[in-house]
């Protein structure tokens, strides 16, 4: 989304503090690598991708950082750190830690920056990045910028420059972290791009023992009910998305969006109003207090393209709005205008994909037929 | 059983506006309001009050204003409420504002003691969610964030069982008296105030404390306590390329066009919609 803001418009004012001589030695990338039952979070990788770029920025090495059980499953981890991007990851594994909880991986991490000395700490913005980031932060007495859509280095004093929406979205901001270190942030997830792995690549792995208790480690676990993945919207890592606004009117109108949507295997996404409506789930919410997505294909019908909803999905390569005002917001940063009103245009489009599609399929045949 | 119910006031975003040349922030006339979220967690400390008779106490660190933000909260159904607030603490980002929240909460404590500490999610204007985390850590007690239930609360064994939103999942957790619980809005129903309620809110004393009621180091408050700073301010702007303009008689014919233009310009979206498709076809799912 930087790159859609005009950031240069207003000049870098940072009031002049010294960094404190011990925290001068403190160099180095590090990412937070979240995992839940043995799925990496994907924001994890998404960080190491911005990492790398900020790390080659600053000319010091990207890290993973690792906290978890004991077991080949969570130092295989590391391994895919390094497929990610990282030079080199921390690994500090005990049994304490098989699932997360608060305490211990506060005092975990708190640990490690400790010993090591970061100059950037980046954590996802999910609950369970959130909550240790707060709490890490706190512990160490730093800054710590939440819920960043933006990062990048301030070449004249090499510090670090987070950018997040402020204001309800309104407005965007830059924050920077003046004299303490490591300068921490979370971002959002499918916010960065995905790195491409690159598979062979081993990270330096530098294990680091942890004296934890667990009778000192008062909340427990008692269980963990998994949602039920199925009936849940995949929404930020859908392809294809449809989604719609209140310029529908009806719901009759957003089951168009709904019949496009299947018709060429897209989730179907909307604004809040819409949600409001009632006309689709709250999970299926684009925007800042709903998901960031990252589509091929992003088609926006009835939707005007206020700031709030387009700071989750300006990601998408290729955007089409579909709306009957030629000067709706949307128009200034989508790929497509379709001026018109939606109630025909989803029809029409949903004919015209079906055409084209089953051409495309016949061409395939086609040209099996012939290798054959 | 005493709960306290850390809350803030908030301009209602969703009347504030850009000026179009300036692009600045106008914020006359922009009327405030209770962090919506926050009004979750009280709602959880009355339903805990409905139930056994709790106290709650609200609290909030924020300029003179601010008391109308609690007297809503008193009118509720809250029994105390509480305004911290000194011209020092201005400015203060969210280790600071912790720092301040901490020590008031440490304060109230000494007096009558406190077995809960309820925030929002967090706020619509900061919006980090961190100032939970931060009171939990200054005073050393549980943390228990992003909790949509609470599933047992024992004061008397002074343990409490909670639901906690994870990626995922729900982790369902048991852990001990005193405690910071973060909500998460739409567990429950909000109540509205009544009249009686009203009546007793407008006569109620709003608690004022300061700097030195609670005791802080002013390195530690404000400004001078924040190592974060806003550095910039901006507003988002159209892109370079103004989006392509599909023309047509019909909304066929503008379709149509879209359709050969979309996949001329972007010939592997075609492929892999195809293969998306094929994919679904193969899980069973309608296309
Ligand atoms: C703190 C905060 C958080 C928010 N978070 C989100 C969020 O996560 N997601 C989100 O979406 N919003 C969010 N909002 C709301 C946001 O500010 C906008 O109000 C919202 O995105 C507008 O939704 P909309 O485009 O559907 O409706 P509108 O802005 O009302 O736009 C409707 C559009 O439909 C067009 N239209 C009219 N008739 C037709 C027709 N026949 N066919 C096609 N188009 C037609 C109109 O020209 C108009 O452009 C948030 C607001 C705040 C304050
Ligand atoms: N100034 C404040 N006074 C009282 N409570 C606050 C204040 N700021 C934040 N909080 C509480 O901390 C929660 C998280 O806020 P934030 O970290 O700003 O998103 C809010 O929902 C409030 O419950």
């Amino acid at each position: 989304m930087s790159d859609s803001l005009d950031t240069a418009a207003k000049p870098i004012k940072k009031p002049k503090r010294v960094l404190p001589e011990r925290f001068k030695s403190y160099k180095g990338v590090w990412v937070f690598i979240e995992h839940e039952h043995g799925h990496v979070h994907p924001v994890s990788w998404e960080l190491l991708g911005k990492g790398r770029e900020l790390a080659d920025k600053l000319g010091v090495e990207l890290a993973g950082v690792l906290l978890g059980g004991m077991g080949e499953a969570v130092r295989k981890l590391a391994e895919e750190a390094g497929a990610h991007g990282a030079e080199l990851c921390y690994l500090a594994q005990h049994p304490v830690l098989e699932d997360y909880r608060n305490q211990p991986y506060t005092t975990g991490l708190t640990e490690l920056v400790d010993t090591y000395q970061p100059e950037i700490l980046l954590l996802g913005a999910t609950t369970q990045g959130r909550d240790l980031a707060g709490s890490v932060a706190t512990t160490l007495l730093t800054g710590l910028t939440a819920d960043c859509t933006g990062l990048d280095i301030d070449p004249s004093d090499r510090s670090l420059l987070s950018s997040r929406p402020t204001f309800g979205g309104s407005l965007m901001c830059t924050i920077v972290n003046l004299a303490t270190r490591p300068q921490m942030a979370t971002v959002r997830p499918r916010v960065m791009a995905m790195p491409v792995r690159q598979p062979g690549r081993l990270p330096r792995v530098v294990e680091h023992g942890l004296k934890l208790d667990e009778s000192a480690v008062v909340t427990k676990v008692l269980d963990f009910i998994p949602d039920a993945r199925a009936d849940k919207p995949q929404l930020p890592f859908a392809d294809f998305i449809v989604a719609g606004g209140r310029g529908l009117a009806k719901p009759e109108n957003f089951a168009l969006v709904t019949r496009l949507a299947s018709t060429i295997g897209a989730e179907v996404g909307a604004s809040r109003p819409a949600v409001h409506a009632g006309w689709a789930d709250v999970e299926r919410q684009v925007g800042q207090s709903g998901k960031t997505v990252r589509p091929k294909l992003y088609i926006a019908a009835g939707i005007s393209g206020a700031v709030q909803h387009r700071v989750g999905m300006e990601g998408a390569d290729v955007i089409a709005g579909i709306n009957p005002d030629p000067r709706a917001p949307i128009f200034d940063f989508a790929n497509y205008a379709l001026i018109g009103s939606a109630a025909e245009l989803l029809p029409a489009l949903e004919r015209a994909f079906a055409r084209r599609l089953a051409e495309a399929r016949a061409r395939r045949a086609q040209a099996a037929e012939e290798t054959v | 059983m005493h709960i306290a119910v850390c809350i803030k006031q908030v301009p209602d975003s969703a009347q504030i506006r850009v000026h179009p040349v300036t692009n600045t922030i106008m914020r006359q006339g922009v009327p405030t309001i209770v962090n919506p979220y926050d009004l979750f967690a009280l709602e959880e400390a009355l339903r805990i009050k409905d139930r056994t008779g709790a106290r709650i106490t609200v609290l909030t660190m924020g300029p003179a204003q601010a008391e109308e933000a609690l007297r809503k909260c008193l009118s509720l159904g809250a029994d105390e409420a509480i305004l911290v607030t000194d011209k020092v603490f201005s400015g203060a980002d969210t280790l600071a504002t912790s720092y301040v929240l901490a020590a008031a909460l440490k304060t109230l404590d000494a007096r009558t003691p406190v077995d809960l500490i309820f925030t929002g999610k967090q706020t619509i204007d900061g919006d980090t969610a961190q100032v939970g985390p931060g009171i939990a850590i200054r005073l050393g007690w549980q943390l228990l964030t992003y909790v949509s239930k609470i599933r047992e609360l024992e004061p008397a064994a002074r343990h409490i069982v909670v639901d906690r939103r994870a990626e995922g999942g729900v982790q369902v957790l048991k852990s001990a008296l005193p405690a910071v619980v973060t909500m998460l809005e739409g567990s429950n129903e909000l109540r509205f105030a009544d009249m009686p309620g009203m009546f007793r809110a407008a006569r109620q004393e709003v608690q004022r404390w300061n700097r030195d009621s609670i005791g802080v180091e002013l390195a530690q408050v404000g400004l001078k306590g924040s190592p974060t700073v806003v550095a910039q301010v901006f507003g988002p702007r159209p892109k370079a390329v103004k989006a392509l303009r599909i023309e047509g008689e019909t909304p066929d014919a503008i379709a149509e066009a879209f359709v050969d233009k979309l996949f001329a310009d972007h010939p592997h979206l075609e492929d892999a919609m195809l293969e998306h498709l094929e994919l679904l076809g193969q899980q069973g799912v309608e296309p």
